[in-house]
């Protein structure tokens, strides 16, 4: 893979994005950004070859700083999320 | 695994993420978009841990162990009310998170120079590493400061000081500089430290300037900011589901700052380097209240709410902040048992964070269907016979429509003045964020019940059941 490639993934995400998060209603806009906010936790699989890799202590602690502070947004974001929307289900 | 199977894993959690932001379109769909959201990640995760070149686990477990628990508890045991400083928090993570990756990626490159694992340090990566690096970092900083505002740890109110302007510019400059060093001496991890932190210290310039009822836009901001950052990792890391995967929350973020850019009638410019407040020349609160405002009883309104047919509640931050939401569910619960119609107004910007309002009504099991989006309501309040204003200000100003002079002026709002009554309740008189009388308060058919969201809500309860046996 080349940068050029990398970087039309990039440019066709960011419509994608626009267009499925248009929707979203304004309902549910909390939950979106929490929701969206666990995503960004991605940052963690980068994290994870840091911390396992080794290559360096430096990098290794990097690393793991790197996966908790990752994994609290990923872990954390997820579940209070569906807290949050598990209190909009319809209660008949 | 072949690097072709961990690349498809890769695409279908990409995927996942996509499918999962699309359910958050509707309430009944979302719980479901949410976990698939939550699956994407796992199987990201699971497929990064059997990569070969992994020779230790017990850090990453850990890190696991130690971030997952607080995540989860922290999660659980949240407020409600608070979620817009944990959502600022996890914001503030997740970037810090970016620029540490990127960080010892870096580090990684300079050591593994001439080896068989060596990274190219193109101009291409150097650059990703500076982007991760200065929004990571601005995000997490940026990010720390709005959670110390939300939390009441640091005033609300916005800091300003002459210069700040000036000062913001040449921190950039000196980040551009260390991106030059960066690419001048590319197996240095020098240079990239020292940007983190200069950064670092704008980012904190940036988030001071900005308070209270701007914090929605700022919120959603560093939402955007957190994804971008991990996007760059993507870029750093030549990693396919981090570049979708943070794009995805880039685009969220930006989406939800214009959206509350819109629903104030500002540019998002104006909120982060525009000045707000400074009103001169408009009516004094003489002028605007002198002898028209009408204080009103709780006894009063529940008589008012007894006769009336159709009720609108307009939320805003006040009943937030006295945890008003589970009086007015018991409200709601004894008027519709009464064949009286509540519905809830909701203003783009009220509250913290976009959704704050329709967050906290759900918790109090109020139907999301009665919660109406502004475009949606305002044409009916000619129709309502009481609307009840808990706790919010700007946003029902009518002045946003009759001054073109005003600091709110075209700011969209809610009609509220147009129907029969409306009973605003609030703690006192004093202006909302705009720093500006409301004349509504004075309006001929305006009745003001002076206290606690909450305690009011609750007497107005009282006397309903009284009255209604």
């Amino acid at each position: 893979m080349d940068f050029m490639t990398i970087f039309t993934i990039f440019v066709l995400a960011s419509f994608v994005g626009f267009e499925v998060i248009s929707k979203v209603p304004p309902t549910l806009h909390t939950p979106l950004m929490s929701g969206s906010n666990a995503i960004s936790g991605i940052t963690l699989i980068g994290a994870i070859l840091s911390a396992g890799t080794q290559h360096t202590w430096l990098t290794a602690i990097l690393g793991f700083l790197a996966v908790v502070l990752a994994t609290i947004n990923a872990v954390g974001g997820f579940m209070v999320t569906h807290r949050m929307l598990e209190m909009f289900k319809r209660k008949d | 695994m072949s690097p072709t199977l961990v690349n498809l894993a890769y695409l279908v959690a990409a995927c996942l993420f996509i499918i999962g932001l699309k359910g958050l379109s509707h309430p009944r769909t979302a719980v479901r978009g949410n976990l698939l959201g939550a699956i994407g990640m796992l199987i990201a995760v699971v497929v990064t841990l059997l990569d070969k070149h992994i020779i230790s686990y017990w850090l990453i477990f850990a890190g696991f162990i130690i971030g997952g628990g607080i995540g989860a508890v922290y999660a659980y045991k949240v407020k409600m009310t608070a979620m817009p400083q944990l959502v600022a928090l996890y914001n503030g993570f997740g970037g810090a998170a970016s620029l540490l990756v990127a960080g010892a990626v870096l580090y990684e490159a300079g050591v593994l120079r001439g080896t068989p694992q060596e990274i190219a340090l193109n101009a291409e990566f150097i650059l990703s590493v500076f982007a991760s690096g200065f929004i990571g970092s601005i995000t997490f900083t940026g990010s720390m400061i709005a959670f110390a505002k939300l939390q009441g740890l640091t005033k609300e109110t916005a800091v300003r000081y002459t210069g700040d302007q000036i000062v913001k510019i040449a921190l950039a400059v000196i980040t551009v500089i260390f991106a030059y060093l960066m690419l001048v001496y590319p197996g240095s991890s020098v240079p990239y430290w020292f940007m983190v932190m200069v950064a670092a210290v704008l980012g904190v310039l940036v988030t001071i300037p900005i308070g209270g009822a701007d914090m929605p836009v700022v919120i959603a901001l560093l939402n955007s900011l957190s994804g971008l950052a991990a996007a760059a990792t993507g870029f750093v890391l030549f990693n396919t589901v981090l570049i979708v995967a943070g794009t995805l929350v880039g685009a969220s973020g930006i989406i939800l700052s214009l959206i509350m850019c819109k629903a104030m009638n500002r540019s998002i410019t104006d909120v982060l380097f525009g000045t707000f407040g400074a009103v001169e020349g408009g009516p004094s609160d003489d002028e605007v209240y002198g002898g028209k405002v009408k204080a009103t009883s709780p006894e009063e309104v529940a008589m008012l709410l007894e006769g009336a047919r159709k009720v609108v509640v307009v939320p805003g931050y006040g009943m937030a902040v006295s945890q008003a939401q589970h009086a007015v569910r018991e409200l709601y619960d004894l008027l519709e048992a009464h064949g009286i119609i509540m519905e809830f107004g909701i203003h783009p910007v009220a509250g913290r964070m976009p959704g704050h309002m329709n967050v906290l009504l759900a918790e109090a099991d109020i139907p999301y269907d009665r919660m109406k989006e502004m475009d949606e309501i305002n044409p009916g309040f000619k129709q309502v016979d009481v609307s009840i204003v808990i706790g919010a200000n700007d946003v029902v100003n009518p002045v946003a429509r009759t001054d073109p002079k005003s600091p709110i002026a075209g700011m969209p709002i809610l009609d509220v003045d147009y129907s029969k009554t409306v009973v605003v309740i609030k703690r006192s008189l004093s202006p909302g964020f705009a720093g500006i009388p409301n004349p509504l308060f004075a309006a001929e058919n305006c009745l003001m019940l002076f206290g606690d969201a909450k305690k009011m809500v609750e007497q107005m309860v009282k006397s309903c059941k009284e009255d209604f046996g």
